[in-house]
């Protein structure tokens, strides 16, 4: 757990139809600190944590539809705008 | 009493195996498609060499002229290995089989007027005999070819080659009741219609290539660059238009293939290009070379499909695929 307030943060199951939106995650976000713990994987970021659609296609190597992040998601934190093409956790 | 239950987590002294490790490090566990298909191929110790071929080693870099430091540079963007491909193929399997079953049932073949169905019958019919050459040809870039990720990826591309074959085959014995008279005809067409004539010199040339990567690009590249456009959509459509959109739904899987095909040759390209020039130019060569040939070998069969468009029809589809090499880095 991060103390910061403005901690936001995505968590994942662990297995392989998660692993191309972690490395997304990744690629993204460059300062964003990811921990592999049991079963799942926590990705935690100062205030901005981006999934994008594009880098998740590329990385998977077919379409993929934002909506199927809620398939492996087990929780986040932060307010979520969500579109097309990406979906972005911050605190308003 | 309270009983405290605490999570204790275990790390593993290693992640991946030896070989994994060496090329993606241990920070993270290897996926499986990495796990599947990275490195498989031998490439020491090879004590005697092939009596069928004493110029080289069973698995031997020296069979192609285009020469790569890591010839696994290159990887599926699809990340098939065994599981993900059967798993992707049978989901589409199972749409063809109810669009197949729908088709029967409704007796819909017989809705498509007869010009229609004839021109189905000389134009696509004939093309699982051009099916049946591409799986005789990824069979052998399989075999002669080097680096698992390559060797993959032309395996599944081989038996896709043969289901399609088989899907063209159903259509056929749909059209008739069952009966093979459509498909004797074709065959019939294959071998001695004159505008076949030059399509099929040049798919049993290919037979024949010895360097497995101009094979590759004559087959993967540039034949598929031209066929599936040109008959499985284009040809599609005028054919829906008069009357033929149950053919549309008997042949999706093709056009869905030709969509997910595009993606690996690009990146093949892409890699292989960059490697250096020499490599480059040798496969713009390759390019130039099979495009002439095979443009001039479909000629006669689109015109025979598009009457007097099929020449701008075929030029169309040509400046698309060179259009799309070209963005891989190829001068073509």
């Amino acid at each position: 757990m991060s103390d910061k307030k403005n901690t936001v943060f995505l968590i994942l199951q662990d297995n392989e139809e998660a692993r191309p939106i972690i490395d997304a995650v990744e690629q993204d976000n460059p300062e964003a600190n990811i921990q592999y713990q049991p079963g799942l994987v926590r990705m935690e970021a100062d205030a901005r944590l981006v999934v994008n659609r594009e880098t998740v296609e590329e990385n998977l190597g077919r379409d993929w539809d934002i909506q199927e992040l809620h398939i492996n998601l087990i929780s986040l934190g932060g307010h979520v705008t969500e579109d097309e093409d990406q979906i972005e956790l911050s605190w308003h | 009493m309270s009983i405290e239950i605490s999570a204790k987590s275990i790390t593993p002294i290693r992640k991946n195996y030896g070989h994994i490790e060496a090329r993606f490090g241990d920070k993270k566990p290897a996926s499986r498609y990495q796990e599947a298909v990275y490195d498989v191929q031998p490439t020491t110790n090879f004590h005697y060499r092939p009596l069928w071929d004493k110029d080289f080693e069973l698995y031997d870099t020296s069979r192609t002229a285009i020469v790569m430091e890591d010839w696994y540079s290159f990887a599926d963007p699809r990340q098939y290995y065994y599981g993900t491909y059967t798993i992707a193929r049978s989901k589409q399997q199972e749409v063809a089989e109810h669009n197949y079953a729908f088709v029967d049932k409704r007796d819909l073949m017989d809705t498509i007027p007869e010009e229609t169905k004839q021109a189905m019958r000389d134009i696509l019919i004939p093309l699982r005999h051009v099916e049946w050459g591409a799986n005789m040809n990824n069979c052998d870039i399989t075999d002669k070819g080097y680096g698992s990720t390559i060797c993959t990826v032309t395996m599944f591309n081989a038996m896709d080659r043969l289901g399609m074959a088989q899907y063209i085959s159903r259509i056929g014995l749909l059209v008739d009741g069952n009966e093979t008279t459509t498909l004797d005809a074709a065959k019939k067409d294959w071998m001695e219609a004159p505008e076949w004539q030059g399509l099929r010199h040049a798919v049993e040339d290919m037979f024949v290539l010895t360097d497995w990567f101009e094979l590759m690009i004559a087959q993967n590249f540039v034949l598929d660059g031209l066929i599936f456009p040109l008959f499985f959509d284009r040809f599609e459509r005028k054919l829906s238009a008069e009357g033929g959109a149950t053919i549309a739904m008997l042949t999706e899987f093709m056009t869905e293939w030709y969509a997910e095909t595009a993606r690996w040759t690009n990146a093949l390209a892409k890699v292989t290009a960059k490697e250096s020039d020499a490599n480059s130019q040798l496969l713009s060569e390759w390019v130039n070379k099979w495009t002439d040939r095979l443009v001039e070998a479909i000629e006669p069969v689109a015109i025979k499909a598009f009457g007097s468009e099929g020449a701008d029809q075929l030029a169309e589809v040509k400046q698309e695929l060179l259009a799309r090499l070209g963005k891989q880095g190829l001068s073509v």
